[in-house]
């Protein structure tokens, strides 16, 4: 019975859709509709590649390249077992992680810290329109998109909804597994938090612009700025991590303030 | 009389009238002729309090819950305690134009709009969150010194209960605004509930009038908040005193302290006026704490939604421990029978934080039934001389501490830069381990105090002078402790295990046999308080209060 089965399944896999090319011709499709679709919608991107695309610029930032990132990426960007291949990943990709200091990466841990930023403004921008003519990919954002004048209070409750539980309410950061962690978006440029939306850096998700659109990113980061440049209505916000600071402070300076008035008024005067 | 109360204070008299006590005696006199409450005053107003600043902890809470009154009742003229949905119109701008609560909506006017709501709220909260810090200290300060003793051991309990009522208050309060963080906090207190087998999910339906988080809890919260809890804690607060008036005040062991008096001052003029006084000050440094550090930012919290989740969301610290004991359950802790899951990761937690308050509860009793003990205690014990005590509360502070760790996990794991991973099973191996140790760390370090104690009775503080001997031996000079010192390391009472004596019927009962087991745990390491024979042997041919002599044949070190 199961002979018969397999026997029949192997002849008819060889024709119509069980072809063996089939799938390579359906991947190729739909790499075709989706690419051709992205490029439709995203207007910025093209509009950001012809920005930075000079020839001259792209060389540069091979060199760039070839010299600080190779290592791990390979040499055409390919990857290796070092680091993930960037064929595609787009010039916001390249401006967020080498732009906060991110790469080049001190040392292979749980994820990329922030560091002091190791490359001049132009040849992050080389870098960048290296990488990104390689392969289409996210662009780095157009300045009307980073201005923080859209609307806190929508940008507050999506920040709740999808970033929150691991940024924490206000962007404090927060703990992830195996020593992973979402980082503070504190004095964080405006530019640098709508790249690592749109590219997803470390751990974090791909926020694109079905998911969220640009305007509503432009909301978050407007939300964003406004709690760092407001400080907190009750006074110094503790970290602003919650009760556990709140916890601490009573019983460390609170309780420890009154504990010392008590052994103030019951001291025998000299 | 009459003439005093015909003159009235304004009328231009001069030395003479204020002699006869002026406006003061005529109003203290009008008061008495109706109320009689002279006889009150003189014997509360000769009342003895003892000065320490340990005994002042229990004020702290009291003056802190007078400030919780004050500032709560501020708060109820503008709070809304109502579920209906409004739309946010205040001036936060990021919340403008949300819909919320009209609980959260009011909260936020509180914040923003209405003139010293922010720094009410905050005095509040902070006032609550010292409320329950101070009653845990006061108790960790009766324990360790064992004041629970007969005949205080009903006191301890209702001074448990007011522990368990403030956190009841906080947890109430808190929940009250509606937002993100308190929603959270019921959302957990909805899953516990429903992880009670049978009674569980009824429960929750009753208590949230239908499925979490309905439109009733706000309402049901704020009539407990308010009006049920409070009623009870002043009540047992009134009754809490009421026994320390009755009973007296403990005081510590020192030279003129004994079981039959209390040295100290009179609460009027001396106490009183401390006493006032430390409450401006508790308030003090409440508003001055309040008008500088936020706390509970429910702004940036945002109304309650079941779906967001904000990364370090903890409960306020008092609820800590019970979060802490939520986490540390490893996975899977649940099974199915009879087509009904059995959430062991939960009741597991409701057990072990259930037994535990229960065992806190009932220590005084405990002790008592194992040491067999039926005097009165007025004289406090001195930790050390209490040793198995003192290492039981340490192992009880550990474990404590360790689940109130654990409610911080993710605080710990960001901020010293570790795996959250590793963090909670640390705590998880702390949790078991870590009271053992304490016990055992708490109990010599008691007995090696005692010891210590001993060693200053017998032979004196080391001087740090050095003589030497004709024969060519040096030896240091030892200073002896003065009496009044004296008193207060040798008068401590001492205890032995009880022996396991046959009842009328001439038999051992399992019960005794588990008693004596347990007053041998208790009083089997023990150092004995010095005697009058070991301390007149310890001189030699000289007595005790003889001083160091520069004859070389007097110092008899050893």
């Amino acid at each position: 019975m199961t002979t018969i089965k397999t026997h029949q399944a192997r002849q008819t896999r060889k024709s119509g859709r069980r072809h063996p090319l089939a799938s390579v011709a359906l991947i190729a499709i739909g790499l075709l509709f989706t690419g051709g679709a992205y490029a439709a919608f995203s207007t910025s991107t093209a509009v950001a590649t012809t920005d930075a695309s000079s020839q001259q610029t792209i060389a540069e930032g091979e060199k760039l390249f070839a010299a600080n990132c190779a290592t791990c990426h390979g040499l055409s960007a390919q990857g290796s077992a070092e680091g993930p291949s960037l064929i595609g990943v787009g010039a916001a990709s390249v401006d967020f992680q080498v732009g906060t200091g991110r790469m080049p990466m001190q040392m292979q841990g749980p994820q990329a810290q922030k560091k002091p930023v190791q490359f001049t403004a132009e040849q992050i921008a080389a870098l960048a329109a290296y990488v990104a003519s390689l392969a289409p990919g996210p662009a780095i954002p157009a300045a009307e998109l980073l201005d923080a004048a859209g609307d806190a209070a929508v940008g507050a409750e999506l920040f709740r909804i999808n970033c929150a539980m691991c940024h924490n309410v206000v962007g404090a950061g927060g703990a992830l597994t195996e020593g992973k962690f979402a980082p503070a978006i504190e004095n964080v440029s405006a530019q640098h938090i709508y790249e690592a939306m749109v590219t997803g850096p470390q751990n974090m998700p791909v926020f694109n612009d079905m998911n969220i659109s640009p305007e509503n990113k432009r909301d978050i980061i407007t939300y964003l700025k406004y709690v760092e440049n407001n400080p907190s209505p009750g006074g110094l916000a503790l970290g602003s991590i919650g009760p556990v600071a709140e916890g601490l402070f009573i019983w460390i300076f609170g309780l420890g303030a009154i504990v010392a008035l008590t052994v103030w008024i019951t001291a025998k005067s000299n | 009389m009459t003439t005093t109360s015909t003159r009235a204070p304004s009328n231009g008299q001069t030395v003479e009238t204020k002699k006869t006590g002026g406006f003061t005696a005529a109003a203290a006199n009008y008061i008495d002729e109706r109320t009689s409450i002279s006889g009150a005053v003189k014997e509360l107003g000769r009342k003895i309090f003892p000065d320490h600043w340990s005994f002042l902890l229990g004020e702290v809470a009291l003056y802190s819950f007078v400030i919780i009154l004050l500032s709560g009742s501020f708060l109820t003229f503008f709070f809304q305690a109502s579920m209906a949905e409004v739309v946010y119109e205040g001036s936060y701008p990021p919340l403008k134009g949300i819909p919320m609560s009209a609980a959260m909506s009011s909260t936020m006017d509180i914040s923003f709009d209405i003139r010293g709501g922010l720094l009410m709220r905050q005095v509040h909260h902070w006032a609550a969150l010292l409320f329950v810090a101070a009653i845990g200290l006061h108790m960790l300060r009766i324990y360790f010194t064992g004041a629970f003793r007969k005949p205080r051991e009903l006191n301890w309990v209702i001074g448990f209960i007011l522990f368990i009522l403030a956190m009841a208050e906080g947890f109430t309060g808190y929940s009250l605004p509606d937002d993100l963080l308190s929603g959270n906090g019921l959302r957990i207190i909805d899953g516990m509930l429903k992880g009670i087998p049978v009674i569980g999910t009824w429960t929750s339906f009753l208590l949230f009038g239908g499925e979490f988080p309905g439109t009733d809890i706000v309402g049901r919260l704020y009539s407990l908040h308010i009006l049920l809890l409070p009623a009870i804690i002043v009540a047992l607060i009134a009754m809490h005193l009421l026994f320390v008036v009755v009973h007296k005040h403990t005081q510590y062991p020192s030279a003129g302290h004994t079981n039959q008096n209390v040295v100290g001052y009179p609460v009027l003029p001396v106490y009183a006026a401390k006493a006032g006084g430390f409450f401006f000050i508790v308030f003090g440094v409440v508003m001055l704490i309040a008008s500088l550090f936020t706390i509970n930012p429910i702004w940036n919290y945002g109304p309650y939604d079941p779906s967001p989740v904000s990364a370090g969301t903890q409960p306020d610290w008092y609820i800590g421990f019970a979060d802490g004991a939520l986490r540390l359950i490893p996975p899977g802790w649940e099974f199915v029978w009879l087509n009904h899951t059995y959430s062991l990761n939960i009741l597991v937690v409701l057990a072990v934080v259930g037994l535990f308050i229960v065992l806190v509860m009932v220590y005084p009793f405990i002790e008592a039934w194992i040491t067999g003990d039926k005097r009165e205690h007025h004289l406090l014990d001195r930790p050390r001389n209490a040793p198995t005590r003192t290492a039981i509360g340490a192992a009880g502070v550990t474990f404590y501490a360790s689940l109130w760790a654990a409610a911080s996990s993710d605080i710990i794991a960001t901020h010293f830069h570790v795996t959250m991973e590793g963090v909670i099973h640390t705590i998880q191996a702390t949790t078991i381990l870590a009271p053992f140790l304490a016990f055992f760390i708490a109990k010599r370090v008691c007995l090696a105090l005692q010891k210590k104690d001993r060693e200053i009775v017998l032979h004196g503080y080391e001087s740090g002078r050095i003589v030497r001997m004709p024969g060519g031996e040096f030896i240091e000079v030892h200073q002896p402790v003065d009496e009044y010192e004296r008193w207060k390391l040798v008068s401590y009472n001492d205890f032995k295990p009880l022996m396991l004596r046959p009842n009328a019927q001439g038999k051992i009962g399992a019960a005794e046999k588990i008693r004596a087991g347990l007053t041998r745990w208790f009083f089997e390491d023990r150092i004995a308080p010095v005697t009058q024979t070991e301390l007149d042997h310890a001189h030699g041919d000289h007595p005790a209060a003889i001083t160091d002599s520069d004859r070389p044949s007097e110092i008899t070190d050893k």
